[in-house]
This record gives C-alpha cells, structure tokens and sequence, in this order.
C-alpha cells in the first residue's frame, strides 16, 4: 500500500508544523477515545447477545403455555369464541412505548408495554368458560412482556452492531490512515526544514568567506600601499626614484651575466 | 448520524402481528388488536388461503407504518417472506418471529438468531439454549 508515502499537501512552515502537531495530538486522543468507546459497546453488546439467546428460548415456553390456556378456552366455550374476540377488537388497550437507553453515546430503544384504559372484550365468555378466557389472556400479556423485550432488546442489537461497526471503522480509519498520515506529514515538514536551515547556514558560511577574502585583500593593498610609500620615501631622501632603481637593478641583472652578485 | 435510522419517541406504539388464526386470537384477547377509521387493521391472519402476495403487502406496511413499534410475525410465514424479512434491516420497527402452535420453532431460521449464532461462538450459542 502507499501508506508510507502518504502525506497531506502543505507549505513546509514552521507553522504548518505546529498545526499537524496539534493535528496528530487530536487524532491520536481521538482514537484513544474512540477505542474506549468501541471497547464499552462491545462489552453492552455482548451481554444482549447472551441476553437474546436466554430470552428467545424463554418465548418458546411461554409461546407454548399460552397456546395451551388458548387451548383449554376453545375446549370450554367453544371454537367461536374466537369470532367474537376478532369482531370485538377496536382499539388497542395494550400499547407500547419507546424510550431511549445512552449507552456510551449510542442511542438504544427501549420498549415497554401498558395498558390504556379497560379492555374491551371482558364480557367474552359471559356464558362459559370465562375463568379460561381471563388464564388465557393473562398468559398472552405475559407472553408480550416476553416479546416486548425481546423485541427492545433484539433493537438494541442491531443498532449497536451497526454502532460498533462505524466505531471500528473510524477506530481503524484513524489508526491507519488519518495518524500515518500526519506523522509523514510531520516527517516530510521536518526535514524539508532542515534542508532550508543547511541551505541558509551554507550560504552564510559562503558569504563570511567572501568577506574574509575582500577584508584580507584590502589589508594586504593597504600594507603594499604602505609599503611602496615608505620606499618611495627612502628613494626620495636618497635621489634616486624608486622606479629608476627598479630599472637599474634590472637592467644590471640583465646586462652583465658575469657578475655574480 | 448519517446511516442510522432516528428512534422515534413516542408515547404510545401498536404491537402489528402477522400469524395464524389462533396465535392473533390469543394476542386480541390480550388487547393488542387495533381498527382504525378506515377499518384497517393492525394484524394479518394468515391461513391456507392467503396469497404470499398479501403477506408481503402486509408486511410492507406494516413496517412502514409510523405507529408500530413491532411487528411479531409467525415463523412459518416469515419463511413464506424470507427474502423479505432477511433484507429488513432497520431497527424500528422491530421484527421478532414467534413460534406458532403447530409449527414448532426453529431458531436457525430466525433472521436475527443466525447473526447472534454467527457472531458468538458456535458452543456458548447451544449452551445458553440447552
């Protein structure tokens, strides 16, 4: 993959370094954050799987109790009881209502059921059997008490599996792509900075050698200028220019190969 | 967040079932059974003559319907919509299958129980069930 070459396009600044710093610093609490946060919803997570397992075969046995004191209604007032229990129904007196669990930032529904107002149908099975008909419908509440948190809690798990799912991939995103990233970023900045200071340090060093050359150069003239004026002096003092007494010592070197010295 | 469905906070939610003759029965007579103005109800009673079509619609509407909170679905007609309920996703409303009286219940059916069974592992799955 290209993670190691990958970096933020920036001005390589002092600045800019300062800005990533700070970048780096947040992503990296970020993630830390983040982490604690996906570790929390796993825990909650888990416990409503083990939940859910528990409560699902709970359902069967009450489903089947239920069926049973449906059962014994049919035996004792008959099979058409039931039509006058699907003709009766208007509106519903068992309802539920829906509340918000925060679990580590993730917002869970919670269901409970209530009853609102007298149920409709407590004339049904005036004429037989109306002991069964209350067993039975105390049997069926129980049974939506069961399902009802089953349901809340089956909600619980799909939101929070769609919650860890996201934690985790911003969880990753940042440890892989985000933080990578800003560390090359720093990186590149940093030694982009370091080029720029040798750079700057060569060329001052260029220029203190320029300086020292011209100053040497100039105390050398000088001295010669000194030099030549002060010979100038002796050979005026002695009458004789100092030019003539350059061509004079050359032209003897030159003229008389016999002489020696 | 961005894909994640609001939770609504209401008050007061139905209970919309989708189940055979004496499984409905049985949750009227608890008094979860709701007929609204237009005589539509808030259950479906599935027998030998009812099309898979009209299952679906049901179940269509039902879950698309604002005030129902859950949906309780019999096993055998969720397997008639399994497509259906498999691809169903959001958490609310919630979908449970429930076991009817003359099917018995199989838990490697259950949309949801098959995502606990594949994220837990195999073994703590049939000893929390035995």
């Amino acid at each position: 993959m290209s993670g190691q070459s990958q970096r933020l396009n920036v001005v390589p600044t002092v600045t800019m370094l300062g800005a990533m710093k700070a970048r780096l610093v947040g992503a990296t609490r970020g993630h830390a954050l983040l982490k604690k946060k996906s570790d929390a919803l796993t825990v909650q997570f888990r416990q409503i799987l083990k939940k859910i397992v528990s409560t699902k075969e709970s359902m069967g046995e009450i489903m089947k109790t239920s069926s049973f004191a449906l059962t014994e209604v049919k035996y004792v007032a008959g099979d058409s009881i039931k039509h006058s229990v699907l003709e009766n129904v208007k509106n519903a007196s068992l309802k539920v209502r829906s509340k918000q669990e925060n679990i580590a930032g993730v917002k869970l529904p919670k269901f409970e059921y209530f009853t609102e107002g007298e149920t409709k149908n407590d004339l049904t099975g005036l004429a037989r059997g109306g002991q069964q008909v209350q067993q039975c419908r105390a049997a069926y509440v129980k049974a939506i008490e069961v399902l009802v948190e089953l349901a809340s809690l089956q909600t619980s798990f799909l939101t929070l599996d769609e919650a860890i799912k996201t934690t985790n991939r911003r969880v990753n995103a940042l440890e892989n792509v985000v933080k990578p990233r800003l560390e090359n970023t720093i990186i590149y900045i940093k030694a982009e900075l370091d080029e720029l200071e040798r750079e700057d340090f060569f060329r001052l060093k260029k220029i203190q050698g320029y300086k020292k050359r011209a100053i040497e150069k100039q105390v050398a003239s000088a001295k010669q200028f000194a030099e030549e004026q002060s010979a100038e002096k002796v050979s005026l003092q002695q009458g004789i220019s100092i030019s003539s007494a350059h061509n004079l010592l050359s032209a003897a070197a030159h003229k008389d190969e016999d002489i020696i010295f | 967040m961005a894909g994640r469905a609001q939770i609504p906070n209401k008050s007061s939610a139905l209970i919309a079932m989708i189940a055979d003759e004496d499984t409905v029965t049985g949750f009227l007579m608890a008094g979860v059974g709701n007929v609204d103005l237009r005589r539509k109800t808030n259950y479906l009673i599935v027998d030998s003559k009812t099309t898979v079509k009209a299952i679906e619609d049901a179940f269509k509407e039902f879950t698309t319907r604002e005030d129902i909170a859950i949906v309780l679905i019999s096993q055998y007609v969720a397997n008639m919509i399994r497509f259906l309920v498999d691809s169903y996703n959001n958490p609310i409303p919630a979908i449970l299958e429930i076991p009817s009286k003359d099917h018995p219940y199989d838990p490697a059916h259950d949309s949801v129980l098959s995502r606990v069974k594949y994220l837990f592992s195999t073994e703590s799955v049939a000893s929390g069930r035995r």
